[in-house]
């Protein structure tokens, strides 16, 4: 459980250190840079979601008598 | 005293999300899917006792194996669907949320037609026949 704690947090910290570039980029006149930059910070907690979701459909599979 | 550790662990990430939502509501929203997986998942593992239990006594009772498969089956696609619908109702979206209920009660209903089917033919066969 505890690894998976610290998840949450990373997951928060990622948040807002995608907002701090994305302000500092923002004042800095590169717009773009600074979407790009969010989005990549949503797709790497996207894939740490996914990976989580994966092991909970395994487990209610494997609970559930699915196969 | 497992569940102070999930109400802690529920009001740090509800403290974070309503944080994060003002900056980055991207972040927040998967910051909630994340604390909803992860409950979901510590406490599905405990369930496991329970069914082994309902398994031995379906079978000392004699109840044919299909019944109860089905039924868990049953069990699981509702978990499922429902914590699916809520976490896409967070997203605020909610057309889909109440589609995918839609999805759950039609599979479910899809899987409890052999056991409907089995009903009717049981009170036909309790029917006196040619009255």
């Amino acid at each position: 459980m505890n690894f998976d704690v610290l998840a949450i947090f990373q997951i928060a910290g990622i948040g807002f250190i995608a907002a701090m570039i994305h302000t500092l980029l923002k004042q800095s006149g590169k717009e773009e840079y600074a979407h790009w930059a969010t989005l990549v910070g949503f797709i790497i907690v996207l894939f740490m979601i996914l990976r989580l979701l994966g092991d909970l459909f395994q487990e209610i599979k494997t609970t559930f008598l699915f196969q | 005293m497992e569940i102070i550790q999930i109400v802690g662990l529920g009001l740090v990430a509800a403290a974070l999300v309503l944080v994060l939502r003002e900056q980055k509501p991207m972040f927040a929203f998967l910051l909630a899917a994340f604390t909803g997986l992860f409950i979901f998942l510590y406490v599905v593992g405990k369930i496991d006792a329970v069914l082994n239990v309902l398994e031995q006594l379906a079978d000392r009772s004699g109840i044919p194996s299909i019944y109860l498969k089905t039924i868990l089956k049953i069990i699981g696609i509702a978990y499922i669907a429902e914590f699916g619908s809520q976490i896409v109702r967070d997203a605020g979206q909610e057309s889909i949320a109440s589609k995918i209920e839609f999805a759950g009660k039609i599979l479910i209903l899809v899987l409890a037609v052999p056991i409907i089917s089995v009903i009717v033919e049981t009170v036909l066969g309790l029917l006196p026949v040619g009255s």
